[in-house]
């Protein structure tokens, strides 16, 4: 009523503002929609575009200077690169495949513990949610203690039961596997919360029919409940594979450049971000970054197609 | 296909069976379910535990394996970080930046996340979550090179703008499985009473969805505090926000593990008070959308 009431006593400028508004609600899908996507828009694709062109360029040094256009030249150095560039590819590879397992076991052992109701609930939760709020950075350094080899915890630990001192994150071949552990750590309480949310969504009518049926515990788990689960368990190594794919802070803060002196650590992400930003060498980082985009584009793709043919 | 087929003649004995075993094996199970979920907590608490208790020692103690667990606490680091290294600053900036970056978000994203929902436009959609799928090294060369060229570099702006590259994709994909579980009838209703469209978005929807965007504005914010990439490259000396700040705690030669463990507890404590208090929002979160078909 208040919007028709003043349009009808005064002239013009009211009219206006109700064609404005009659204007604004017949385009509301663009006028919600468009900021948000031009926003996000400009801050990718231009910056995508060049990274692209770069890749083609020898561009050093500075992004100012005059570069020269060498065609596939980046690419070929890169793909032919096994001294850094695979092994990176690798331990990307692994580091994503090896905590992503460990994380998803873990997670759904958790999130069936955490299914029925019981006493002290609500402490089990807190626990779970302080690692997964606190600081990467922080959670680094607080490893980085844990795991010195000389005045670590975890070597006091393992003094106790008698096993020798580890080298942890200063072993050339430990070093990878001691940051899996800290992402494993972090990251295991998320996919608790994910799988745990698709538990409390399934119904209760499969699993008793099992149970009448003579099913016993695994067997209820394997046949029952996991095949109902697996859209959701897919949902969480898609939304945690990205996020691994991609982890910087924990192995710069706890490695720093390279990777460690023998990039034991340097995932792709690591070193791209070495080559433009400790070297700079925009037109291999480029390329380094366009074939690490085209990697998660199509991890992506599978499981989303994957997605697809368990939800059918 | 095995239990179906069973012969006949155990069936009858089941009974007695699971009555005499269920007891046997539910105690048993609850009594490992007990042990399993203490081993759980302390495996995911202990090291912040430890985190905290080195903060309180001074560095002769830490590197003194039989003062572990007992010694004389100290409050010495605490006042080396916040006094001495200006941590104060540090502070304020996470703070400034991921408040002001979040507020944005949410003018943005809200709409969008709406408009997306409502008028199904999952391409649309598609390109903003792009934003958190693509390699952040990938857009921070030409930022980088853009933002210097502005004299952009080391303010408030550019560090806001990239934490809200963050901040925008993850609200969007929060609020867009909010928009979708909330009934359309009510702003249909509120349309048939005479709102236009956005008035009924106005006055109806958005007093509904408070819940949801304090769901996406906890998380976003969060995730704008713990950010390290964007703001290493990104921040100058005025505008340092306090993962870069405790990052260059280490670069000198030797470590006072002290004063680092001091620091590293100054940035998760705030977060984690926030968590302890917001619970309920984070987890729905987190799940967002994770059990859609």
């Amino acid at each position: 009523m208040s919007v028709l009431t003043p349009a009808r006593t005064s002239g013009r400028s009211a009219n206006a503002q109700e064609n404005f508004s009659a204007w604004a609600n017949r385009h509301r899908k663009w006028l919600f929609a468009a900021p948000a996507m031009i926003f996000v828009g400009v801050l990718i694709i231009f910056p995508l575009a060049w990274t692209l062109y770069l890749s083609l360029t020898d561009s050093q040094g500075s992004v100012r200077a005059a570069s020269d256009f060498v065609g596939l030249e980046n690419y070929l150095t890169v793909l032919t690169d096994t001294e850094r560039f695979w092994p990176a590819v690798g331990r990307t590879m692994s580091f994503t495949l090896v905590a992503l397992a460990c994380e998803i076991i873990l997670g759904m052992g958790i999130a069936l513990l955490l299914w029925r109701p019981f006493r002290g609930e609500k402490w089990v939760r807190v626990a779970i949610l302080l690692p997964l709020v606190a600081t990467p950075v922080a959670v680094g350094m607080m490893w980085r203690l844990i795991f010195d080899p000389n005045i670590g915890f975890a070597n006091q630990l393992l003094g106790l039961v008698g096993i020798p001192p580890q080298p942890w994150l200063s072993g050339q071949d430990s070093a990878l596997p001691t940051t899996i552990f800290m992402d494993v750590w972090q990251w295991t309480p998320m996919v608790v919360l994910i799988l745990l949310a698709g538990l409390t969504a399934l119904s209760d009518e499969p699993d008793e029919a099992a149970r009448m049926d003579g099913a016993n515990a695994f067997q209820r788990f394997f046949y029952v409940t996991l095949p109902l689960m697996m859209p959701t368990v897919i949902v969480a190594i898609l939304l945690r594979g990205i996020d691994a794919l991609k982890t910087f802070d924990i192995l710069y803060a706890t490695k720093g450049k390279g990777g460690g002196s023998f990039h034991e650590v340097e995932t792709l992400n690591v070193y791209a971000y070495g080559l433009s930003f400790d070297y700079n060498q925009y037109g291999l980082s480029s390329a380094v970054l366009i074939l690490f985009f085209m990697i998660i584009i199509g991890s992506m793709w599978l499981l989303t197609m994957r997605k697809k043919a368990v939800s059918k | 296909m095995t239990l179906l087929t069973e012969p006949q003649a155990p069936v009858r004995q089941r009974p007695h069976v699971a009555r005499r075993r269920k007891p046997l094996r539910s105690r048993a199970y609850k009594t490992f379910r007990v042990v399993a979920l203490i081993a759980v907590v302390l495996f995911l608490v202990a090291p912040l535990f430890w985190m905290l208790m080195a903060s309180f020692k001074t560095n002769v103690d830490i590197y003194d394996a039989g003062k572990s667990f007992l010694f004389t606490p100290t409050g010495e680091n605490y006042a080396n970080v916040l006094q001495r290294n200006n941590y104060f600053v540090f502070i304020f900036n996470s703070f400034w930046v991921a408040f002001v970056s979040t507020a944005l978000s949410l003018v943005l994203g809200v709409p969008a996340a709406y408009a997306m929902s409502r008028f199904t436009m999952h391409r649309s959609a598609l390109v903003v979550l792009m934003a958190r799928v693509i390699p952040g090294v990938s857009l921070l060369v030409p930022w980088y090179y853009v933002f210097s060229n502005l004299k952009m570099v080391g303010g408030f702006e550019v560090l806001i703008l990239s934490h809200m590259f963050v901040a925008l994709p993850l609200i969007v994909y929060i609020m867009m499985s909010y928009f979708d579980s909330l009934p359309m009838e009510l702003e249909e209703s509120a349309q048939v009473d005479g709102l236009t469209p956005i008035g009924a978005f106005r006055r109806i929807t958005l007093p509904l969805s408070v819940a949801g965007m304090a769901t996406a504005g906890i998380l976003s914010f969060i995730f704008s505090w713990n950010n390290f990439m964007f703001a290493l490259v990104l921040s100058g000396s005025k505008t340092k926000t306090l993962p870069v700040a405790i990052f260059d705690f280490v670069s000198y030669a030797s470590i006072d593990w002290g004063g680092l463990m001091a620091a590293a507890t100054v940035v998760t404590i705030p977060i984690m008070i926030i968590a302890l208090f917001t619970q309920k929002y984070i987890v729905s979160g987190m799940t967002a959308g994770a059990t859609k078909g």
